[in-house]
């Protein structure tokens, strides 16, 4: 049931003939097989309609930035992209979000298989009150494995490529919240990393950290970018333009109808590669945004 | 009071104290105040301790803790007498009540934090649970004695119910407090890598809550312990050792140590002082105890 679809038209994007070449990078490959494909996906909060009708495509093997101005739904996509917004009541999606050809939202489909395969990292670092050691094998235990030599396997090379390892390899049994902020980061990545998912999904996993720690986890998205897909959401615009390959902007859509409660909503104002929403926006909401007009 | 405002002389150092007048003066009357309420507090815990300490001491020894209950005439160390059928009673009664109430009351407020929510039976058992906070121990015990003592007779075990009745509210309260308290990121942490809600609950939220847990269940275990009130119609309170729990009259050192109070002979009044300050001193083991293991479980959440 998982064909991967290898049409890589976005619906709301323009035909990739022009793509850029940002300066000193190298150019860019074709894109890779759709992970996500949105087709009008609307997010509630019981009556209040978060987001409406986003429709896009997520590629493998890239990494994806949404960017737009607080209460614009940004974070509220990329929840429902694991399903983490089933653990909010009266949260609902409509729409169809499809995974690799699979719905998302399927009466068959589990919401732990999902989150198996599309981790998550969260704005601020969460390290659970256990020791390094097992925080990284928490994932692993889960998913049935008991085998100490594995385990030990599979918290070094999910510390290495979190960049952790050289910093707590003296130390995997102290606990995890003995960690700076940029540390406790890189392991909740790594710890991400440990279940082996196919998507890893960052919600500003840079925002509480300082200009250094945050190089060090976009250099680590970018080692990590050909062996799995990244979505992040970022506040922050050269993140943006320095990590991703497409960028979607998203907005917010105040609503005119009389007699309603709601009267905004976020919408996707525009998603394209990232060079093109930075240097050559169509929408003018955009170009306000990424000039610093609005927002 | 604008008198004494910042000069700002020129070469003068600024005066960065506390202004004086009524602000400063408040300051320093609530400090007291505090103080003051500190000490009302710790002066008659210090002194209970104190007086048991002192009237008790006297009394303690192997013989004590072991040796059969005497009639109330004979004095103190009569032939090798003392509380042992009160110790063992209460060790008996106290722990089958903790080893009912415990599990009960943890997995109701893990219910009523992890899988309740907001809904009825979630916020009915919550409100039960307060209900019976407030439910005086003499009425626990004539609860179990209706119920139960009539139909069965006198047993350690009624005694047991009565006391778990008593532990469960205070352990269902507390532990829900402590569930509530631990950061909803943690439970998304897990639940981001595949988790099951039971395997969260188990793994995350449980370990995370479990200092203030034991806490909280010790604090109830400690309370029933020293009941009294709920013994006297469930246990009836005998002078023999009943190692059976779960048949005939038992006796208990809240028990005795009513019993043996309310007596007028000497002997009786120094094994009352005696029962207390083992009764005591058996909480402040467990105490000891419970932290221990705590630690051990709460050694990475710093």
């Amino acid at each position: 049931m998982e064909q991967p679809q290898n049409e890589v038209t976005a619906k709301l994007t323009v035909p990739q003939t022009a793509t850029g070449t940002r300066p000193g990078s190298q150019p860019r490959p074709q894109a890779g097989a759709t992970v996500f494909d949105l087709d009008k996906v609307s997010v509630y909060y019981g009556a209040f309609r978060a987001v409406t009708e986003v429709s896009m495509n997520i590629h493998e093997n890239e990494i994806t930035a949404f960017i737009g101005p607080s209460g614009c739904g940004k974070t509220t996509v990329l929840r429902s992209l694991n399903r983490m917004n089933d653990l909010i009541p009266g949260a609902r999606v409509e729409g169809k979000i499809r995974y690799r050809g699979a719905g998302l939202y399927d009466v068959q489909a589990s919401p732990t298989a999902v989150r198996r395969r599309i981790g998550m990292v969260f704005q601020k670092a969460n390290p659970f009150p256990k020791s390094i050691y097992d925080n990284i094998a928490y994932g692993p235990r889960i998913n049935g494995i008991r085998s100490k030599s594995r385990l030990d396997e599979i918290v070094e090379t999910s510390l290495r490529h979190a960049a952790l390892w050289d910093e707590v390899k003296d130390r995997l049994g102290k606990s995890g919240l003995g960690l700076s902020g940029g540390q406790a980061q890189r392991l909740c990545i790594a710890r991400t990393l440990a279940v082996e998912p196919d998507v890893v999904l960052m919600d500003e996993p840079c925002s509480a950290l300082d200009p250094i720690a945050t190089g060090r986890i976009e250099d680590l998205m970018q080692e990590i970018k050909s062996r799995y897909t990244i979505v992040i959401v970022t506040h922050n615009m050269q993140q943006a333009t320095r990590v991703s390959d497409r960028t979607a902007f998203f907005s917010v859509l105040r609503n005119e109808q009389p007699g309603r409660s709601d009267t905004r909503t976020g919408v996707l104002v525009e998603y394209d590669r990232t060079v093109n929403i930075f240097d050559n926006p169509r929408d003018e909401r955009t170009q306000a945004y990424v000039t610093g007009r609005m927002g | 009071m604008a008198g004494t405002a910042v000069n700002p002389g020129r070469q003068s150092v600024p005066d960065l104290r506390e202004p004086a007048g009524w602000r400063r003066a408040k300051n320093q009357i609530m400090t007291g105040l505090m103080g003051l309420a500190f000490l009302i507090i710790v002066v008659p815990l210090v002194l209970v301790l104190y007086l048991v300490v002192q009237k008790g001491i006297g009394a303690i020894s192997w013989q004590f803790l072991s040796g059969p209950i005497p009639p109330n005439v004979m004095p103190l160390g009569f032939n090798g007498s003392g509380m042992g059928p009160a110790v063992v009673g209460t060790l008996e009664i106290t722990g089958f009540a903790a080893l009912m109430a415990i599990p009960l009351g943890v997995l109701g407020a893990v219910y009523i934090n992890e899988y309740g929510g907001r809904s009825m039976l979630s916020r009915v058992i919550s409100f039960m649970a307060d209900v019976m906070t407030g439910v005086p121990s003499v009425v626990m015990g004539l609860f179990i004695y209706t119920i139960w003592v009539l139909h069965f007779g006198y047993s350690g075990l009624a005694g047991s119910f009565a006391l778990a009745c008593l532990m469960l509210p205070i352990i269902i309260r507390s532990s829900f407090e402590m569930l509530r308290l631990v950061p909803d990121n943690l439970r998304q942490g897990s639940y981001a890598l595949g988790a099951t809600k039971s395997r969260v609950t188990l793994t995350v939220v449980l370990p995370a809550a479990v200092g203030g847990i034991v806490s909280g269940c010790l604090l109830a275990v400690a309370r029933a312990a020293g009941e009294t009130a709920p013994l006297l119609f469930t246990i009836l309170t005998v002078e023999s050792t009943n190692t059976n729990l779960f048949s005939g009259a038992n006796t208990a050192l809240s028990a005795q140590i009513f019993a043996n109070a309310t007596s007028p002979y000497v002997g009786a009044e120094a094994r009352a002082w005696g029962a207390a300050l083992t009764l005591i001193v058996i909480a402040f083991v467990l105490m000891i105890v419970a932290r221990i293991i705590t630690a051990r479980f709460t050694r990475y959440s710093r």
